[in-house]
């Protein structure tokens, strides 16, 4: 089951590229593309899943748009404006058609509401944006939404749901992964989908926005990353994602391809248990004796941060392919703050500040991490371990597959809580809110309240939370922002989390195509362009 | 013979029941599918929510007994990340995997038998220790490796083949296969070959096995004193004799080709059964990995009861009683 960890990648191009075979010519009309995994489904509102997503945004449009960097653009929605605390107006572009020929109106948004939020089976519903929203028709072109108190994110949910014709209001998941109901207003139309070998689409003519170049995509899932470079030196595709990082170099230095990096908002992250209660296992001191987690001392998270050193991880279990990191963001994106920097490797700081805690003898940490999950996880966290062992922590790995991890780390520990003193986990922001990391990580965890759901270490400010509440709850949008930021470099310099660093997404493509790219590791195939 | 299929087949629905039992308590103890299922962006009460639409709030005793009566029904369960019948699901991959196996079988036979059997007859020749000692190689050899190099040499280097992928299909017969096209054909050939080349050392083996046992026995030596072409020998005499434990073997490993071309399917990106189950492990789709199991199981207890009965066709001295051979 470990094909994944066994990469004779190198050979492939290096193989390659000693014939400098070169790559075939396709039509500039057909474009094919080889991607890592396919939707689940082709219901925009079956699951929300970051592959459905992005290929939901290809058929369909959403009132608000996402760049690249989750900044929002106008979609069927020219603008949008909170008209008083509690409600948003958006106003509707004229003259757009479904792919069926329907017209688009605000009964359609209406419609996509009431479906979107109800479907059958959804694994991970859209509900989550849509509950507590009135949605009420102004004109035919003018929609308001209300809330019960005031929050300024309603653009930001309204970019997640894709907008259906109201004829399919009641239609199955079926109806659309059969292509009877899949009528969008997006850039491409559905043609064809064989689960798990292609999907094919097809310009749509009519598109309100930019036309795309190509007159049909044909999408084929190849999950392994040695067999998508492959299949690109081959010239069986045009463009592929996620290049096998042991391919990289080789594949950057061919003639005839060119290779897209971008960091992207992919975070590593180490958090630290850092209440006295309960005593875990996994921290005991030299004679194996369970002791309260050190990671209640500040001195000690910042001791830990100082001693790994992030440069190394990106330069040499990386491959370069991770940009160091200090907070949630990377730079340029959302909620980035330009007081924070990723700390740099200080081991002598780091050994004064763990004497000054008390704890100059060391102790013995035991560390969590998934394999398999992120790239080059079960390396990173090995290289931490042989960091914190050279600061005097007696630090030992544990792996596990994902579907393991996450529920141990989540509620593995008696009474449900979270098991781990110390684990690594991945992060990246879905949603193109700011406030959405500081929600679900530094917040005191309030279940109910839907606060703190992935604060696993018992991090809590209540400076922090009031910053992060009052943002939530302004509908100035600047004010919020600064909010945040200001709440982000409070709980970064308290080491709530340990930022590791952000992964670099790369798609790679035959000469002649570009590819627009930004933080966002998922492909938006309405961004590749042919070269004028 | 009546009597042995109805007990065999009494016998397959208690492994069924027991493997049932297992695989359905063994993959409850693993993680939780709600945490590879529900976004971490919703809102708490969507995870309470898929857990009782997906009946995972049920203690584990009550989710067996309604997968039980289910499946008596014929109802394996919904998939929980493709919300379909799982069995569906499995039946729709289904095609392209029996025809990867089912080439990569044929090329076994049609190479690894008269290679085997070459080997056999001349088992001091320079032929032969070349065949013993490529059969070695195809035993040893990993799947992932072959099938990387083999997409190097013939579709990078050479540009003969396709990378991946399945090509397009013809329906012939009622049957809709790549192997009816071309571009099918181009597109299934590295699969099938990667996926037999253990085969093709195994059959190379056992035939030349039976081959030089059968070759000593007496009624050879006297089909030689009567004079006969040593044609005449191979085909009247030596290949009815060492088939049996052949054909016996072949039917196993044809499950086990099903069962286990996932590796295969991964590298070549066949969009057959073995890819759907990996992912279904990787993200806990439950419905999926316990129903594929069953369906392997089913299967091996079809070939084997297949066996035997050909078993006693072919070999007038087997008589099949209570299920002992």
């Amino acid at each position: 089951m470990k094909i994944t960890k066994l990469k004779p990648a190198i050979l492939v191009t290096a193989l390659a590229s000693s014939l400098g075979f070169l790559v075939g010519t396709a039509s500039a009309d057909n474009l094919t593309v080889a991607l890592a995994a396919e939707p689940t489904s082709m219901d925009p509102h079956y699951q929300n899943l970051t592959i459905n997503n992005s290929f939901a945004t290809q058929v369909y449009s959403a009132l608000v748009l996402q760049d690249v960097n989750q900044n929002l653009i106008p979609g069927l929605a020219i603008s949008w404006k909170p008209v008083d605390d509690n409600t948003w107006e958006f106003k509707l572009r004229s003259g757009v058609k479904f792919h069926n020929g329907a017209a688009f109106s605000a009964e359609d948004v209406v419609a996509t509401m009431q479906r979107a939020a109800n479907v059958p089976n959804s694994p991970s519903s859209f509900g989550t944006f849509i509950k507590g929203k009135t949605f009420e028709v102004i004109d035919d072109l003018t929609i308001q939404v209300s809330t019960e108190k005031p929050y300024p994110f309603t653009p930001n949910d309204m970019s997640r749901i894709s907008i259906i014709d109201s004829a399919f209001v009641d239609a199955t998941t079926e109806d659309f992964n059969t292509g009877v109901a899949s009528f969008g207003t997006g850039p491409f139309t559905l043609t064809k989908w064989l689960p798990g070998d292609l999907l094919e689409i097809k310009r749509n003519d009519s598109y309100w926005g930019t036309k795309v170049e190509w007159d049909n995509i044909i999408i084929r899932p190849i999950s392994d990353g040695t067999t998508r470079t492959a299949a690109l030196i081959a010239g069986d595709v045009d463009f592929i994602e996620r290049v096998a990082p042991a391919d990289l170099p080789n594949l950057a230095s061919r003639s005839g391809i060119t290779v897209f990096k971008s960091v992207s908002n992919r975070l590593l992250y180490l958090t630290l248990h850092m209440t006295d209660d309960p005593i875990k296992p996994y921290v005991t001191d030299s004679n194996d004796n369970p002791i309260t987690s050190p990671f209640k001392d500040i001195r000690m998270r910042k001791a830990v941060s100082l001693a790994i050193n992030r440069q190394a991880i990106a330069d040499r279990v990386m491959d370069g392919l991770s940009a160091p990191a200090g907070q949630f963001s990377p730079k340029g994106y959302i909620g980035y703050s330009d007081n924070l920097k990723p700390d740099s490797y200080d081991l002598d700081r780091a050994k004064e500040l763990m004497a000054e805690a008390g704890y100059a003898d060391g102790f013995k940490l035991t560390m969590h991490g998934p394999a398999g999950r992120y790239s080059n996880d079960t390396r990173i966290l090995e290289a931490i371990a042989q960091m914190l062992s050279r600061l005097g922590i007696d630090t030992s790995v544990e792996t596990m597959p994902a579907s393991v991890f996450f529920k141990r780390f989540a509620r593995g520990g008696p009474d449900k809580k979270p098991e781990f003193t110390a684990a690594m986990s991945g992060y990246a922001n879905g949603s193109g809110e700011p406030s959405h990391p500081l929600r679900i990580f530094i917040h005191t965890k309030q279940k109910e309240r839907g606060y703190g759901p992935g604060n696993r270490n018992g991090y809590s400010n209540a400076e922090v939370d009031k910053l992060i509440e009052d943002g939530r709850a302004s509908m100035d949008i600047a004010m919020g922002e600064a909010a945040f930021i200001k709440a982000t470099d409070i709980a970064m310099k308290e080491y709530a989390l340990l930022p590791i660093h952000h992964e670099v997404a790369t798609w790679a493509a035959r000469d002649g195509i570009i590819y627009e790219h930004g933080a966002l590791d998922s492909t938006f195939l309405h961004y590749i362009r042919a070269q004028k | 013979m009546l009597g042995f299929v109805i007990r065999r087949l009494l016998q397959s629905v208690v492994v069924l029941f027991i493997m049932s039992l297992i695989v359905f308590s063994m993959i409850n103890l693993v993680g939780d599918p709600v945490d590879m299922l529900v976004n971490p962006e919703s809102l708490p009460d969507e995870i309470e929510r898929v857990r009782r639409d997906f009946g995972l709030d049920q203690p584990v005793h009550i989710q067996y007994w309604k997968f039980l009566t289910g499946a008596l029904s014929g109802d394996l369960g919904n998939s929980f990340i493709f919300g379909r019948p799982a069995l569906s699901l499995i039946a729709e991959r289904f095609p392209a995997t029996i025809e990867l196996a089912t080439c990569a079988l044929f090329i076994a036979v049609i190479v690894g038998l008269p290679l085997g059997i070459y080997a056999g007859l001349n088992p001091n020749g320079l032929g032969a220790r070349m065949i013993m000692g490529g059969s070695v190689l195809g035993i040893s050899i990993p799947t992932f490796w072959l099938g990387l190099m083999m997409i190097i040499v013939f579709s990078v280097l050479l540009g003969w083949l396709p990378v991946a992928g399945r090509g397009d299909t013809a329906v012939f017969l009622g049957i809709e296969s790549s192997i009816f096209t071309v571009d099918g054909l181009r597109h299934i050939i590295m699969p099938a070959i990667n996926l037999s080349l253990f085969k093709i050392s195994m059959v190379i083996r056992l035939t030349r096995a039976g081959v030089e046992e059968v070759m000593a026995l007496d009624f050879i030596k006297f089909a030689r004193a009567r004079g006969l072409s040593s044609q005449r020998i191979i085909r009247s005499h030596l290949l009815p004799n060492i088939l049996i434990p052949i054909i016996t073997v072949l039917a196993i490993e044809f499950g086990t080709l099903i069962a286990f071309a996932t590796v295969t399917e991964s590298i070549f990106a066949w969009p057959g059964v073995g890819k759907l189950v990996i992912d279904a492990i990787v993200n806990l789709d439950r419905p999926i990995v316990v129903a594929y199991l069953l369906f392997v199981v089913t299967l091996f207890l079809v070939l084997n009861l297949i066996v035997d009965i050909l078993y006693a066709a072919l070999d007038p001295r087997v008589r099949l009683q209570g299920g002992r051979e």
